[in-house]
């Protein structure tokens, strides 16, 4: 057992990205859980991209500062949530091609932003946080926003699914349809800067997404696909930072090749909707 | 071509034998910034200095371009640093078929191995830590203990039977190490090379070379004394430095400062736990007090190491080129003071 004990006994910084990665892990997972019932998994992708020039813009004027870093991307991802809901209640296009086009012309805008005045290697830095230089302020950062991530999911969960299930339902039932649903936006925006923080933006989307794709082999409940999908993304970190630590790989794609690994074998071998399920069904009968 | 080329370089010869020129500078290639700026300094208003790779270049991966050659075609003498550092210049002298005379600063020193920085590393696991008798061969280990004392009294002249015996190592880098001018003695014998080149050339000018030169040697002994007082002042415990740069075998050798390889720091997208655990064992086991690393970009992946080694992270250290002329190491002097700014800010307490 020592190879699973020891890097984290001996070093600070492996307790730290563990401590990161669990407050994600229950954090962002409920959130991807819920944009997956949504059918908003891309939703995630285009909102990573989307607060790219908020982030360059803070680090333009700060440096690696986080709270510059934060402040420039949550403002970002609010604005393009934001923007695409409003054009999606007031024109013809739909949410999902208004999101396309904001994020888009985000994306531009901070890859416009970083190279003006940094490097290209600048840019790699904000695209590829790590896991492994958490510091006090971060580490806070993640566990406040992790809190009032499931503080408020917990407030607003019964709408919360009733959106999920029947939007139009919710609407004609109470005047919360609208607020639940940029309140929700506003929650994967905080978890994406979260992720980003610890793992940089292009790889925040996948923690969030990935272990809620698994748990839908697993469980059909909303409760149960929530446990599922956080014991799974805590799984990936600790083998991701593990395989990180002992093949000398870099911690972040490890982490979510980890959690992509969890995901095929859900889809092969999972109890609910997986391929074993339905081309091998007699197991599930018997049982 | 061909033409262009025997015109340029019977210019140069003409240049050379008439004395009616004399009155024009004399046309000095120096193979790159560091040396330049020595040049300039011994050949004073005498001579007009070419550098080929400038100011944060790159002399190891050095592409001469047509225009390199047509300069090394028309110079009267060629600065160069020898041992190995400029691989291109044999060529680019034959290919521009200059007549210059030339001057290879370093056949004056004795030169030291690139083994230097391994063995001060194991030095340096042997004082402060007993794993690395476990985990290293017990010959080698004992090979190192008169290179540890050695490095501690200063002792110069064992250097030399250091170097051979690297000499039969297999270590990558192969033979000696150029990057003597970070010894400001080494330096001095440098500016003596470049003052006789000079005067050879252009002889009308020998007393000049020779002011600009004692001037010069002045400065560079006040250097001398203000860097050995700088880290005289250092405690013991304090004077191991990891760095990136394989470049500070003499200045280590002569001013008792360890240098150590960072271990495992490789890829520069991302780290690895790996590489990171490596480097902190390292830096914990070996007793390093600062960091220079500049191949972790990643500032905040510098203060995570930094916070939980004690090490201080330090600033960049300028080894092979100088910064441009605005920026903190514009000439040799400036250079080494920068440098020993960044190490004794790091190293102190």
């Amino acid at each position: 057992m020592n190879w699973l004990i020891d890097p984290f006994a001996d070093f600070a910084f492996m307790q730290r990205a563990l401590l990161g990665c669990l407050a994600i892990s229950l954090g962002a997972t409920p959130v991807g859980v819920f944009l997956l019932l949504r059918r908003m998994s891309l939703t995630g992708d285009a909102m990573a991209h989307a607060i790219l020039p908020g982030a360059a813009v803070g680090y333009l004027v700060a440096g690696l500062n986080l709270g510059a870093m934060t402040l420039g991307g949550v403002a970002a991802g609010l604005v393009v949530a934001v923007m695409t809901g409003a054009v999606a209640r007031f024109t013809d296009l739909r949410e999902d091609a208004s999101l396309a086009a904001f994020y888009l012309i985000s994306l531009a805008l901070g890859v416009l932003l970083v190279s003006l005045k940094g490097s290209n290697v600048d840019l790699m830095h904000v695209l590829f946080g790590t896991v492994l230089a958490l510091d006090d302020a971060a580490l806070t950062l993640l566990c406040a926003i992790t809190t009032f991530t499931l503080v408020t999911l917990a407030l607003v969960f019964r709408p919360l699914v009733l959106e999920c299930a029947d939007p139009r339902f919710l609407a004609s039932v109470s005047r919360w349809s609208g607020p639940v649903h940029f309140l929700f936006l506003g929650l994967v925006v905080l978890n994406l800067v979260a992720g980003f923080q610890a793992l940089g933006t292009l790889m925040a989307v996948g923690i969030m997404i990935l272990p809620a794709a698994a748990a839908r082999f697993w469980a059909s409940s909303i409760g149960g696909m929530l446990a599922v999908a956080a014991a799974i993304a805590a799984t990936s970190s600790v083998v991701g930072l593990l395989a990180s630590y002992h093949a000398g790989l870099p911690s972040g794609p490890a982490i979510i090749l980890a959690a992509g690994m969890l995901y095929l074998a859900s889809l092969c071998f999972g109890p609910t909707g997986s391929l074993a399920a339905r081309f091998w069904p007699r197991a599930h009968l018997e049982a | 071509m061909l033409t262009r080329r025997l015109l340029l370089a019977s210019a140069a010869a003409l240049a050379l034998v008439s004395p009616a020129f004399a009155q024009e500078k004399l046309k000095v290639i120096a193979t790159f910034s560091i040396l330049g700026d020595i040049v300039a300094n011994v050949g004073g208003d005498r001579v007009d200095v070419t550098t080929l790779v400038g100011p944060d270049g790159d002399a190891h991966v050095f592409q001469p371009s047509p225009a390199d050659a047509e300069a090394v075609a028309g110079a009267q003498v060629i600065v160069a640093n020898g041992l190995g550092f400029e691989g291109w210049m044999d060529r680019l002298v034959k290919a521009s078929g200059t007549r210059a005379a030339m001057v290879v600063v370093s056949d004056g020193i004795s030169p030291i191995s690139f083994g230097e920085e391994d063995h001060a590393e194991e030095a340096g696991h042997e004082g402060h830590d007993d794993h690395a008798a476990e985990e290293e061969g017990h010959e080698d280990h004992e090979g190192h203990e008169d290179h540890a004392e050695e490095a501690g009294h200063e002792d110069h002249e064992g250097h030399e039977d250091h170097a051979e015996e690297a000499g039969h190592d297999d270590h990558g880098h192969g033979a000696l190490d150029p990057h003597a001018w970070q010894s400001v003695t080494n330096v001095a014998l440098y500016v003596g090379a470049i003052e006789r080149g000079l005067a050879a050339a252009d002889p009308a000018g020998a007393e000049t070379y020779k002011a600009n030169a004692a001037a010069y040697l002045a400065e560079l002994d006040a250097l001398d004394a203000d860097i050995r007082a700088a880290i005289a002042a250092l405690p013991e415990d304090r004077r191991t430095v990891v760095t990136s740069h394989d470049a500070f075998g003499y200045f280590a050798a002569d001013y008792g400062l360890t240098f150590v390889a960072p271990q495992g720091v490789s890829t520069e997208a991302e780290a690895s736990a790996q590489d990171v655990a490596a480097l902190i064992t390292q830096i914990k086991d070996a007793g390093i007090a600062a960091v220079f690393v500049e191949n972790i970009a990643d500032r905040r992946l510098l203060d995570q190491i930094a916070t939980e080694t004690g090490a201080r992270i330090g600033g960049t250290l300028y080894s092979d080129a100088l910064s441009g002329p605005e920026g903190p190491a514009g000439t040799y002097l400036t250079m080494m003071r920068h440098n020993l700014g960044q190490l004794t800010a790091a190293l102190s307490q």
